[in-house]
């Protein structure tokens, strides 16, 4: 370690020509091709791509954790610190993980065992690669934990994963790869499953932890947000090859490659788009003091309340988009399920056009069904695999007495509008991309032709250059059809482009609630500014690039 | 719509999907295909009895009681001279269709109670419960009185070995229901205002085949054991009908003398379960790849 100090060239982790093959039933030959980048000391180095460009494999051949005989590294050379990580045996790759190089991974309460206290998690690792006697061992676990800023560690160790918040676990993830001072941290994805603004307490943890132990950082996101955040210097990979490399200001500036260009200009802007006001168009969805409240009734306690959302209030015009941004827990789903009336709201009133469909029995809710449609997150489970897409779109006009030929042209129409071709039809949902899906998804919520179009966190599953498309679709449709579009959403980038109006919920309420411009502008409420202030990069502005 | 399938099936070609089998499956798992070939050929032998160089499995010959197996009585006689290979493949109709026919049975209204249970939450306690006080009744002795109350015939014994098997099924589908009602996909459907029964045999009934039909062949295993227990404890089906557990039941007192008697049954009776449980560990593997790769 003393060395790599001394000499500030000799990086930490050299990766030189690494390919790895995919098995022969994949797409392509090779999960990563030619892949050439290094770690520097006490730098944080992002690896960025959206989905499949081989940025986790690449860290998993690192930590030697690629699935045996699946994925096989052909050629190249992954030196740490000098030593070809390729040529070890699987013991000596135990060796090394953990206590020269550790990871830290996106889903933390699936990378901790539930039965385990934390505390007794962090000391295995002391445990297996150290001589530590019982009492050193704690001491340095609290140590550990008092370093990522976890409260009361002594009280804490005895704790379960499931009695800890999200952050506090990744916290306690981070400790244990840090427990032995590991001169190379992987990070994969590992604020993706966070709210932003526990991800933005992680973020900083992460880079005072590079800085105050001088640990290289390797980072692989897909979130340019991010990246802006925390890299020194950033390498972006596509379809298992490195199209870029370089400091991260000048890649996120001057961008060299076009994918790089597209891909930073896809990120939307944290400044909404100046947007005629519709204060003049009907209303056509209202809500009035909407509630909806849990009761857990046990027979050995007394019942306990949760009160997922409670007096909600919001209005949306025709031809507008009203954007519910919130993080995990704050009610925004709740209150979309109660719209489209998959869920029964405690009490409150929601009106569509004027009439209340939050008490109707089951025969006149059914006739009300095609007023209210929604478009859900994840485009994997929302559409039946053993079904044609076309026998999914026709199925709810079918419904409400359109004929089989009639419902099939309308859906013709709609695969044309939504970009797909009209032939396809005929396919199973697992012959298109998430995209396509969601596309799809669409069209099937317009094929009912719905006066109110609910997006439930309808592109945050997607990649960022997918997700601008379909952002891009979504409002074409808005104005095409004068839709009242609700778009519920955890990312304020995505809502500033989208929304017209903005509400903003925290714990079951709405705390704020007006114009995107004006809440964007100048947020008023203390959680609205907290969370504007977590969305990471938020200062930088992308898609701005200088003239090379 | 159909057309697509056409296409589909043009793609790849019938042939190339008989190839595809041929690989995936009979590769991959060699004993689904011994299980499989083994009851084809059981099935074939039950259809085929009269065929088989039989004789009439219940003419009594006295004259040839308690024969060893030789070239005129491939199994030999029993103590009333009759031909027991003759009895023993006769005997596999009987086994086969009470376990085909309790399969079928339990798995039909299994499936539709556990469907309901599923989806439907204010029934579910009550079925369940229902369920729950089924599964605490031994299954031999509710064959037992079911026989001793309405007389002993092959449609009782089937009913009365079915009727415990169903609390199995329901638990197996309730569990699938559950699980998929909260899919995404699902929650559209009711969005579309598509109807109940519409939203369960499209989009739930689907997900719960695979599991059933493994669960169907530990069923016919199963049941053809029960047939044989009741007919050996003498409260299955009619002495008079050449069932293996009637069989072996009566070739019982003469083991020391006759071992055949109960020997040849017994042994197509164990080559039998076997074959459909190799079956169904087999399709459970071909169906749910996951537990076949982590095996």
């Amino acid at each position: 370690m003393n060395d790599a100090q001394g000499n500030k060239t000799q990086p930490i982790l050299d990766i030189r020509g690494l390919t790895v093959r995919l098995p022969a039933s994949a797409d392509r030959e090779n999960a990563v091709e030619d892949v050439s980048f290094s770690v520097l000391p006490e730098e944080i180095l992002c690896v960025v791509g959206e989905s499949g460009s081989g940025k986790s494999v690449t860290a998993h051949t690192v930590m030697g954790l690629l699935p045996p005989k699946q994925l096989q590294p052909t050629a190249g050379q992954v030196l740490l610190q000098g030593e070809d990580l390729l040529k070890k045996t699987p013991n000596q790759m135990r060796d090394l993980r953990g206590a020269r190089m550790s990871m830290i991974f996106q889903e933390p309460m699936t990378a901790l065992n539930p039965l385990m206290s934390v505390g007794a998690q962090i000391e295995e690792i002391l445990q297996i690669h150290t001589q530590m006697s019982a009492r050193e061992r704690e001491a340095r676990v609290i140590e550990v934990m008092r370093a990522v800023s976890l409260p009361e560690p002594e009280r804490l160790i005895h704790s379960y994963p499931h009695q800890l918040s999200g952050g506090q676990r990744q916290r306690v993830m981070i400790a244990g790869a840090l427990a032995l001072e590991p001169v190379l941290l992987i990070a994969d994805e590992p604020t993706t499953a966070l709210d932003v603004t526990t991800q933005a307490q992680i973020l900083k943890l992460i880079k005072d932890i590079q800085r105050t132990h001088g640990t290289a950082v390797l980072f692989i996101t897909h979130d340019f947000g991010v990246v802006a955040e925390i890299a020194d210097r950033v390498v972006v990979m596509q379809h298992g090859k490195v199209v870029e490399q370089g400091v991260a200001r000048t890649v996120l500036k001057n961008p060299q490659h076009p994918y790089t260009r597209m891909l930073i200009s896809s990120v939307p802007s944290m400044t909404p788009p100046v947007r005629p006001p519709k204060d003049s168009a009907p209303v056509v969805l209202e809500t009035r003091d909407l509630c909806k409240t849990y009761r857990d009734r046990s027979l050995f306690r007394a019942a306990r309340e949760t009160r997922a959302a409670h007096n909600v209030e919001l209005s949306v015009r025709r031809g507008e988009t009203l954007g519910i941004v919130g993080e995990s827990g704050s009610g925004k789903s709740t209150v979309a399920r109660c719209i489209v009336r998959l869920i029964s709201p405690s009490s409150g009133q929601i009106l569509i056009d004027n009439n209340d469909i939050a008490n109707l029995s089951a025969s006149r809710l059914r006739e009300n069904r095609r007023l209210v449609q929604i478009v859900f997150q994840d485009p994997y489970r929302s559409l039946n695999p053993r079904r044609t897409v076309g026998a999914s779109i026709v199925e709810g006009p079918m419904n409400f007495g359109v004929s089989r030929a009639e419902a099939l042209t309308r859906a013709q129409d709609l695969m044309k509008l939504v970009g797909l071709d009209p032939h396809a039809l005929d396919r199973f949902p697992h012959q298109f991309s998430g995209g396509q899906r969601q596309r799809i998804c669409i069209a099937r919520a317009l094929a009912m032709k719905p006066e109110v179009l609910i997006a439930d966190e309808a592109v945050s599953a997607l990649d960022v250059s997918v997700q601008a498309q379909v952002l891009e679709l979504l409002d074409d449709i808005r104005k095409r059809f004068n839709l009242a579009i609700l778009f519920i959403t955890h990312d304020l980038r995505v809502a500033a482009q989208i929304c017209d109006r903005i509400a903003v919920m925290y714990k079951g309420e709405i705390v704020e609630h007006g114009p995107a411009a004006e809440v964007f502008r100048a947020p008023q409420h203390d959680y609205t500014q907290a969370l504007f202030n977590a969305a990471p990069g938020r200062d930088f502005e992308f898609a701005k690039f200088e003239a090379a | 719509m159909s057309a697509v399938t056409d296409r589909d099936l043009d793609a790849t070609g019938l042939r190339g999907r008989i190839a595809d089998f041929r690989r995936n499956v009979l590769a991959r798992h060699p004993t689904t295909a011994i299980g499989g070939v083994l009851l084809i050929f059981m099935i074939l032998g039950a259809i085929l009895a009269p065929y088989l160089f039989t004789s009439d499995p219940i003419a009594l010959n006295p004259i040839y009681r308690l024969r060893a197996p030789q070239e005129a009585h491939w199994f030999g006689t029993d103590m009333f001279g009759r031909d027991v290979y003759s009895r023993t493949v006769y005997g596999a109709r009987i086994s086969l269709f009470v376990g085909i026919a309790v399969a079928v049975l339990s798995i039909a209204i299994g499936l539709t109670i556990g469907l309901i249970s599923g989806y439907i939450r204010v029934l579910d306690a009550i079925l369940m419960r229902v369920m729950d006080g089924l599964m605490s009744i031994p299954g031999i002795l509710l064959a037992i009185a079911l026989v001793s109350l309405s007389g002993a015939s092959l449609i009782t014994v089937t009913i009365a070995i079915t009727i415990p098997e169903i609390p199995r099924v329901v638990r197996l589908v309730r569990a699938v229901v559950l699980s998929v009602r909260e899919e995404p996909y699902v929650e559209a459907a009711v969005a579309a205002g598509t109807r109940l029964p519409l939203i369960l045999i499209r989009h739930i009934l689907p997900n719960t085949i695979p599991p059933l039909i493994v669960q169907a062949t530990y069923v016919c295993a199963s049941a053809m054991l029960t047939e044989a227990i009741l007919g050996f404890i003498g409260a299955g089906t009619p002495p008079e009908i050449p069932s293996w557990g009637n069989v072996m039941a009566e070739g019982r007192t003469y083991f020391q003398l006759a071992p055949w008697i109960i020997f040849f049954p017994g042994i197509t009776l164990a080559l039998t379960v076997l074959a459909i449980n190799v079956l169904g560990d087999g399709l459970r593997d071909t169906l749910d790849p996951r537990i076949a790769k982590k095996m």
